[in-house]
């Protein structure tokens, strides 16, 4: 089954390596990845879609939990969450056609973001279903290049965010410093 | 100059010592030249091993016999490539250890550098974190989050990058007093409610067992696993990993579960209703063929890592903790519901019973052979020497499978390891981090004939601290294992099974300084063993076993633990 899970991550070197990289060790297939850093330039958001067994569902939040730069994990697969994905579309549109491309487009909610003689490049968002569908219908009008950026969500539920308290390290502060260097 | 401008080598020494390392294992090399000449005339003390694998080793050794984090130092690129197979080591069996090593100079990063490799991406998936230090300010900080993550919640190692110029660069010194890592949760404690259900389940059955695992030793919950044993009155086992965490002696201690774990264990580990899982991972070694693993149990489980619960077994009453505070908890619980006990004590009595047979069945017992030396005949003598006391350290093969069966340990971090891994070449390194740690303790690391031979250059670091450990070649001609699963499951066909060239032990000891010897009649076995445990100094006896000897009972792979193998094919007359 097909997986959403969005994560907080600490916008630390090598953040999205440890994510990835515990994703492939354990056997998930990502089908889908993007990050972008939040309203707070030290946390980046990153919306992953995962294909795994259901049986793993909860073990694979635990291995994202486990990594020290991830905040928060939560499962957006399904409850209170909007789910939208961006497509770009190339589409090659001859005269004859160039009206009805363009009314197509704005019946779902597509609009057109560059026209040039060869056709044009149009810009739709949605759920993936709706897109699989109005990409079908674009190839039907000429050849098409798809451009897709993967689901990206947010949870329409506040979850708090539960994090670490700073911890008081038991160090021996009075240990000499004898060193003296250049 | 104010008293505190110092360079980033002398910091981290300085970070070091407030962390109370007493010793580092390392190698030195191009760009940690400038830590090893703060080394120079630091009281900090370096042993210097002979393979930078080793050096990870015994800082695993030191961190496994002691429970304090183990630091090993190596230089970037070929320094840093051979940690691996020793963080992994660490990793796979939770031990805590900081691995530092040097990186190219900042500017030189990703551009192919002499000795640059990318360590922060090569270790990323064999520690529990790695850090890359590029700037000098943040070192302090990265150190002592280091051990903070490392020697915390599930214990793992970590590895510190740190580039030459980040070393040289100096700046005035504040010490660190808080670290703050956000998104490290550990939850320690365990849930008042499952405790107190865990509590129910247990005067519930009628076939309790504990099954008990390194979470056990990494928790110090050894004395409240035996007051829990001891108030459930349960049989208990300890994985190849928790030995110790419960005495060998125990009357309720029956010994390891698993593919060469005793026949009673793996009986019982089928027949129970309630597995109290504490600090374990089922491992496939331990459960054997999943699907038919203690089909009728409910089970408790125990564990610091939430990942672990519910991962190979659905866990009926899951406890997230620290394995001594939730022990602590139930043991309370228990207390209070001490009038539940009557409810069940009958079936468990009977249950009891049941398992002290399957002891008397198929007990583990040593062979013996007047004219040759059996591996189990060794296995008695150590333990006879060691009545529970000394320190093992072992490498991985049959010897490993027969000093676990036949050892025994009063104590917990006694028996040294390399579980989950299995990496040959750990025993003899193990072993001197191990020494180094607890100068006064009797120390073995037995070795088979293979992987003695992997760890062979570091003859000439014992000699060099004149390490007293005693160095127990159990010498089978064979890479035994390979060659009981050859002989057993490809028709005996021995390839690249055995081991030819053995070098003289004496001749070899000699060569580093100090005494070795072969013995091969078992007659002369116990004067010989005393011969070495005498000896002020590091000693290497070789001890020429019967060659064909298998480890039992087995477990074949993929197979239900309780369809044991319990003794070789007894001949047919032709
Ligand atoms: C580094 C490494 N390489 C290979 C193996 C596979 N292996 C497991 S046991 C074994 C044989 C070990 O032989 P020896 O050291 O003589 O011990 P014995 O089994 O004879 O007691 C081998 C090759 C391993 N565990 N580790
Ligand atoms: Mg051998």
């Amino acid at each position: 089954m097909l997986q959403l899970i969005s994560l907080l991550v600490e916008n630390k070197p090598g953040a999205l390596l440890r994510v990835t990289g515990v994703l492939s060790a354990r056997g998930y297939n990502i089908e889908s990845l993007t990050v972008a850093s939040t309203l707070d330039p030290e946390l980046s958001r990153m919306s992953i879609v995962v294909d795994v067994d259901p049986s793993q569902r909860a073990q694979v939040i635990k291995q994202m939990n486990k990594l020290i730069n991830v905040l928060q994990v939560s499962d957006l697969t399904e409850g209170p969450a909007v789910r939208r994905e961006l497509a770009l579309i190339r589409v090659r549109a001859t005269p004859q056609n160039r009206a009805a491309i363009l009314k197509e487009a704005e019946i779902f909610g597509a609009r057109a973001v560059d026209s040039s003689v060869e056709g044009f490049a149009i810009e739709a968002t949605g759920d993936s279903e709706k897109l699989d569908e109005f990409i079908e219908v674009m190839k039907s009008y000429g050849e098409s290049e798809v451009t897709r950026s993967g689901l990206v969500a947010v949870s329409l539920e506040a979850k708090k965010l539960k994090l670490a308290p700073p911890v008081k390290k038991d160090l021996d502060l009075e240990t000499k410093t004898d060193g003296v260097l250049k | 100059m104010s008293a505190n401008l110092m360079n980033g080598a002398r910091i981290l020494l300085e970070c070091l010592t407030r962390e109370k390392v007493d010793v580092i294992f390392g190698y030195p090399g191009g760009v940690t030249l400038p830590l090893y000449d703060a080394l120079y005339d630091h009281p900090l003390k370096h042993v210097l091993v002979r393979h930078e694998q080793n050096a990870c080793f015994a800082a695993e050794g030191y961190a496994r016999s002691t429970g304090k984090v183990g630091v090993c130092l190596a230089t970037s690129g070929p320094g840093a490539t051979n940690l691996v197979t020793a963080l992994v080591d660490a990793m796979m069996d939770s031990i805590p250890v900081v691995a530092i090593t040097g990186q190219v100079t900042t500017k030189l990063i990703g551009s192919d550098a002499f000795q640059e490799a990318d360590t922060f991406g090569i270790t990323r998936s064999c520690t529990k974190h790695n850090f890359l230090v590029k700037k000098l300010a943040e070192l302090p900080q990265t150190i002592h989050e280091a051990f903070h993550i490392a020697s915390t919640g599930r214990p793992g190692p970590v590895l510190v990058d740190i580039p030459k110029d980040v070393f040289q660069a100096t700046t005035h010194y504040t010490p660190v007093s808080h670290i703050h890592l956000p998104g490290y949760k550990v939850y320690t404690e365990g849930h008042a409610g499952q405790i107190r259900r865990a509590a129910q389940l247990i005067w519930e059955s009628s076939r309790p067992i504990v099954y008990a695992g390194g979470g056990i030793i990494a928790a110090g919950a050894s004395e409240d696993l035996r007051e829990l044993v001891e108030r459930v009155d349960a049989p208990a086992v300890c994985t190849l990993m928790g030995l110790g965490g419960m005495p060998s002696g125990h009357p309720n201690f029956i010994s390891m579960p698993g593919m060469h774990g005793s026949y009673a264990s793996n009986m019982a580990m089928t027949e129970t209703d309630l597995i109290i899982a504490l600090g374990v991972r089922f491992d496939d070694r331990v459960t054997g063929r999943l699907a038919a693993f203690a089909p009728h149990a409910k089970v408790i489980h125990v564990d610091i890592d939430p990942a672990e619960i519910g991962k190979n077994r659905t866990a009926d009453v899951p406890i997230v903790g620290d394995c001594q505070k939730v022990l602590e908890k139930l043991n309370q619980e228990l207390r209070d519901s001490a009038d539940q006990k009557e409810r069940n004590e009958a079936a468990r009595a009977g249950w009891r019973a049941r398992v002290r047979d399957w002891m008397h069945e198929h007990p583990l017992e040593p062979e013996f052979s007047s004219d040759e030396i059996k591996p189990q005949h060794l296995m008695s003598e150590i333990d006879r020497i060691s009545g529970g006391e000394a320190i093992v350290c072992a490498d991985v093969g049959q010897h490993q499978m027969w000093a676990a069966q036949f050892i025994r340990f009063n104590h917990p971090r006694l028996w040294l390891n390399s579980g989950g891994l299995g990496a040959m070449g750990f025993g003899f390194p193990a072993a001197i981090g191990a020494q180094m740690a607890n100068p006064d303790k009797l120390v073995f690391a037995i070795v088979g004939d293979g992987g003695f031979q992997m760890s062979i250059p570091e003859l000439a670091t014992v000699a060099n601290q004149n390490l007293p450990v005693k160095i127990i070649v159990m010498n089978n001609g064979y890479l035994g294992m390979i060659r009981q699963w050859q002989e057993l499951f490809y028709n005996n066909r021995l390839s690249a099974a055995e081991l030819i060239s053995f070098p003289d032990p004496e001749k070899l000891a000699g060569a580093y300084g100090f005494k070795g010897r072969t013995v091969e009649k078992p007659q002369h076995l116990r004067a010989a063993l005393e011969a070495a445990v005498a000896e002020p100094g590091p000693y290497l006896l070789n001890v020429r076993v019967s060659p064909f000897e298998n480890v039992y009972p087995m477990v074949p792979a993929g197979g239900a633990i309780n369809e044991m193998v319990l003794a070789p094919p007894q001949p047919v007359e032709a």
